[in-house]
């Protein structure tokens, strides 16, 4: 009975991989999980056959394809396609690492926000990079809206720089806060379920209320870990239309 | 599939390839208009607001007035600790964090948009 609910957060070195400037590289349970999660999509997408008539799990993969390429077309258009393999790595990834990270014992990748911030700040990067890229010194037009006076073009200008720059942060604690909190919350009424369980009969009719506390809560989890997936997927698709289309 | 029915009746190959066909052309059409009938979505005005549930909505709208004014106040804080103008690096750029972070919150509850439609007036 473990009752720290933080405890489900620690990362453990598993075996040492190299030497990087005088720092111990080592691979850890959040990257086991990691591969955990690649191995995952790489068994549904690859393992599943190539039928004219999709059988389960190929329908399933099918229609994964079929949602992330949707909701790139009616966020970014026709030209987000491109970036198709980026949305779709980050969706399924941030999915199944979610899923894997709800069955007890298990480690979710997305509760520490380094992790998330990572993942956001390669969508930011490809988003500077690609829009100087392909619109050159134009580009810097997302940030002039047209049609303001010029007397306070300046600080909207600065006050559109903010907000840009403040992207990278709600998109990777969004993620993160989510997991961390969901998986607390699960961790901390379940050990209320244990407590409860000490005190005798009383506490066992008290304790049914948690436990179903806890069934409920673990349903709402598995909204929540496909609904961050979902909504980080669909921002990065919002993020990407800013490097194709800015403000002309 | 077909194989088999043409081994039977060869009479009847041709005329089952161009029903065939006619089928698929049809069906490519049906697809073709139904991707071009989606292409208009993407243009009209606000973008889709993005969450079904009203915690993750709350925690979004919430998550980016935050993001604003904290990258206001980071800018601020260095601002002054380079340029040794403290405290109105820091007093300066948290008000104008605030004001991205309520930009952030009105581009997340679809009030304004991303893209142009308003901006171009």
């Amino acid at each position: 009975m473990a009752a720290d609910p933080i405890h489900q957060f620690q990362i453990d070195n598993l075996f040492p991989v190299g030497k990087l400037g005088g720092t111990e590289i080592y691979f850890t349970n959040s990257a086991a999980f990691m591969v955990l999660a690649v191995a995952l999509t790489a068994l549904l997408l690859l393992a599943t056959g190539r039928n004219l008539v999709p059988g389960r799990m190929q329908s399933v993969a099918e229609l994964s394809y079929e949602f992330v390429a949707n909701t790139i077309r009616s966020t970014a258009g026709e030209e987000g396609l491109k970036f198709f393999p980026l949305v779709f790595s980050l969706f399924i990834f941030i999915l199944i690492s979610n899923m894997v990270g709800l069955i007890p014992y298990a480690f979710t990748v997305a509760s520490h926000i380094i992790i998330t911030a990572a993942l956001a700040l390669l969508v930011f990067l490809t988003v500077i990079i690609y829009g100087l890229w392909k619109h050159g010194l134009h580009w810097f037009n997302l940030f002039v809206p047209k049609g303001v006076p010029i007397y306070i073009l300046p600080l909207i200008v600065f006050i559109e720089v903010l907000s840009f720059l403040s992207r990278p942060i709600s998109h990777s604690v969004r993620l993160f806060a989510n997991m961390l909190a969901g998986h607390i919350t699960l961790k901390v009424f379940a050990s209320f379920v244990t407590m409860l369980g000490g005190l005798g009969v009383i506490g066992w009719a008290g304790a049914t209320l948690p436990l179903a506390l806890t069934v409920a809560l673990t349903a709402l989890e598995l909204l929540v870990a496909f609904l961050q997936a979902y909504v980080f997927a669909i921002l990065t698709c919002i993020y990407i239309n800013d490097a194709l289309h800015p403000g002309h | 599939m077909s194989d088999a029915r043409g081994n039977g009746d060869p009479g009847d190959r041709p005329a089952d390839e161009a029903a065939l066909s006619a089928r698929l052309r049809h069906l490519g059409e049906q697809l073709d208009h139904e991707r071009a009938s989606r292409i208009p979505e993407q243009d009209s005005g606000a973008r889709p607001t993005v969450d079904p549930s009203a915690m993750a909505r709350g925690f979004r709208l919430s998550s980016e007035l935050v993001a604003g004014v904290l990258v206001g106040a980071v800018l601020g804080w260095l601002l002054d600790r380079w340029l040794g103008i403290s405290p109105w690096g820091m007093i300066v750029l948290v008000l104008l964090g605030f004001a991205a972070g309520v930009l952030n919150v009105m581009r997340a509850a679809g009030v304004t948009t991303y893209g142009e439609p308003d901006r171009r007036s």
